[in-house]
């Protein structure tokens, strides 16, 4: 199983001490947390994309190929990209480059972004943002998947003999992750191609991300890509940690208070009982986190939003730190202890996905089984 | 089949004018319905009660508490509804308000709705009809022609009060009709088309479009499809 943070990259004041970090600094603070992620042992890092402020990672590819650049181990992913108002090309040729430069230590979340003003920027309308997950990811998966391409959909001009410059790296393209809130058409969307399904899970109810769960798994089934429990399946967490479990709710309170998304609104501990939000000491945040394949099933990737609302730089690192050292590797041992073997542990990596040669199931554009049933 | 009837009430006070007009017009609402030789359970849920859970779906980006989320789905599964809402600064209440703003835009779909208002004066008796209504319009339900609106004066046993009882009965008699109303129509003849379903928006819909169905339209039959390296 695989364990890692992912960040939103927000450039918040923080409320205790009032400093507002510059945006430089914050981008170089989501480097070092990766850097840190990969020292301390955690396996993924995954950055969101934003093109408004207050947020900096808008060109997510340059972050992670600077990572890539200073880590060995670590796997580089996003929270999520915009397969909306990204051009699908240049979205399979900046992660085709950087499947190269990174060894293949590349994955890659899709999301539709729900700032309605970003939209119209890149020439597009958020009322049309499930259509154009639907078509724009097809075409990625054909541009990734197809020597050379010809193409005419509704959103972008027409392809006529193109081919895509550099080709994945060993022609297999890198796992995708599929990532919503609350729409049924990407669970199934992610179901029918047989790619990862993330539930952001931070912000909601479990009985909702156990709804949205079941739902991907059912139809990964039913598209015959395995049994409903072999679906890969990745979900968020939010945690804040002290030895004390009273010393990590006087620290997080000033944070959570003022926090951009849910501060000003329900208490800190409201949020912890709805959400899976976890303050407390590090014993605590492995009991909760057990408890998430409780009502999710056996699940492969599990990141941590650590870095947010105004928390200041050392105490991130001091967190990270924590996961690596005292949470993760009782929660590796405690996952695998419980999962059954025909359960995969981790999401398919390039080089298992490479080894499976040009007629495997991830090499073909629609791996459905049951297509000529459906279509 | 017993008809599940749901009382909003928006009044803030203990006792207050609002809940009282509410009870009034669900008495009604009951006698309609049984008298049609139909029976009725009617539930009340007071707005006020849900304060703190909207505050917080409202700033969460609109997680849904435990509480919340049972009145959605039983606001969405009734057979009909009762809104009353005390009219604030020549308006519905915030509070009124905020409870239909955390509703699914498809989750009264061809609902029966009687609308209802109290107020200190009748100056304000227009907000049932260039406010309440066309809220509910917006949510495509069915609101009754005759709206309750009630003055303090109306409360007394003069003129007012006989006219109050008047509309709240013609109301009640409108709503027992839509609701105990049976879909008819020849199929074949006309695409009828299900204009009561709904979403709570609480529960993810399983019964998902096919993949298939939603990628159709944007792929040409150039498009090779499988397996092509």
């Amino acid at each position: 199983m695989q364990f890692g943070i992912f960040s939103v990259g927000d450039v918040t004041i923080d409320p205790v001490t009032g400093r507002m970090p510059s945006e430089s600094e914050r981008l170089k603070a989501m480097m070092k947390y990766a850097l840190k992620a990969e020292e301390v042992g955690l396996d993924v890092f995954a950055t969101g994309e934003h093109h408004n402020p207050p947020f900096v990672p808008s060109s997510p590819t340059t972050m992670l190929g600077w990572i890539a650049a200073r880590t060995e181990r670590l796997q580089l992913s996003t929270a999520t990209t915009l397969i909306t108002t990204n051009d699908p090309v240049k979205i399979a040729e900046d992660f085709s480059v950087l499947q190269h430069l990174a060894d293949g230590r590349v994955d890659l979340m899709m999301g539709r972004g729900n700032t309605g003003p970003v939209y119209p920027w890149f020439g597009k309308d958020i009322r049309k943002g499930l259509p154009l997950a639907v078509e724009n990811y097809h075409l990625l998966r054909r541009l990734w998947r197809e020597k050379v391409v010809d193409w005419e959909g509704q959103f972008r001009t027409p392809l006529r003999g193109f081919t895509l410059a550099p080709a994945p790296l060993d022609d297999t393209p890198p796992f995708v992750w599929h990532g919503s809130i609350r729409s049924p058409e990407i669970a199934e969307q992610a179901a029918f191609y047989g790619d990862g399904f993330f539930h952001n899970h931070i912000f909601w109810n479990k009985e909702h991300t156990q709804q949205m769960v079941e739902l991907y798994r059912s139809r990964f089934e039913h598209y015959g890509h395995g049994s409903a429990d072999q679906a890969i399946v990745g979900l968020g967490g939010q945690v804040f940690m002290r030895k004390n479990s009273q010393d990590a709710v006087r620290e997080f309170r000033p944070y959570f208070d003022n926090a951009p998304v849910y501060g000003h609104g329900p208490s800190l501990e409201e949020f912890t009982q709805m959400t899976p939000l976890t303050v407390g000491s590090p014993e605590q945040v492995i009991e909760r986190t057990l408890g998430f394949a409780d009502y999710a099933g056996h699940y492969q990737r599990q990141l941590f939003l650590v870095d947010h609302a105004g928390l200041p730089e050392d105490v991130v690192l001091e967190q990270i730190e924590i996961l690596g050292t005292e949470v993760v590797p009782v929660l590796r041992r405690e996952f695998e202890a419980r999962r059954p073997s025909h359960v995969p542990s981790d999401p398919p990596g390039h080089a298992a996905l490479a080894a499976q040669g040009p007629n495997s199931r991830h090499r073909q554009v629609m791996p459905a089984a049951n297509l000529d049933a459906v279509a | 089949m017993s008809r599940r009837i749901v009382i909003l009430s928006a009044g803030l006070s203990q006792p207050s004018t609002t809940r009282l007009l509410a009870d009034r017009i669900g008495q009604a609402v009951q006698a309609q319905i049984t008298g049609r030789g139909e029976s009725a359970e009617m539930e009340v849920v007071e707005l006020k009660d849900l304060a703190i859970d909207l505050a917080t779906a409202m700033t969460t980006g609109g997680m849904p508490t435990p509480r919340l989320a049972r009145v959605r789905e039983t606001v969405s599964a009734a057979d009909g509804i009762v809104a009353v809402s005390p009219v604030f600064t020549a308006s519905y209440s915030g509070l009124f308000k905020m409870f239909f703003d955390v509703l699914d835009p498809e989750a009264l779909n061809g609902m029966p709705v009687i609308i209802a208002a109290t107020a200190g004066t009748p100056r304000h008796s227009l907000v049932l009809d260039h406010a309440i209504r066309p809220l509910f319009t917006y949510l495509r339900a069915v609101v009754v022609p005759t709206g309750v609106f009630a003055a303090t004066e109306d409360f007394g046993d003069g003129e007012a009060g006989r006219t109050l009882t008047s509309r709240i009965h013609r109301a009640a008699a409108e709503f027992a009709t839509l609701v105990l109303a049976e879909k008819i129509g020849v199929e074949g003849f006309a695409p009828i088309a299900d204009v009561k379903k709904r979403v709570s928006g609480i529960q993810i819909d399983r019964a998902v479009t096919p993949f298939m169905d939603m990628l159709q339209e944007h792929v040409k039959h150039r498009d090779p499809g499988r397996g092509q390296q």
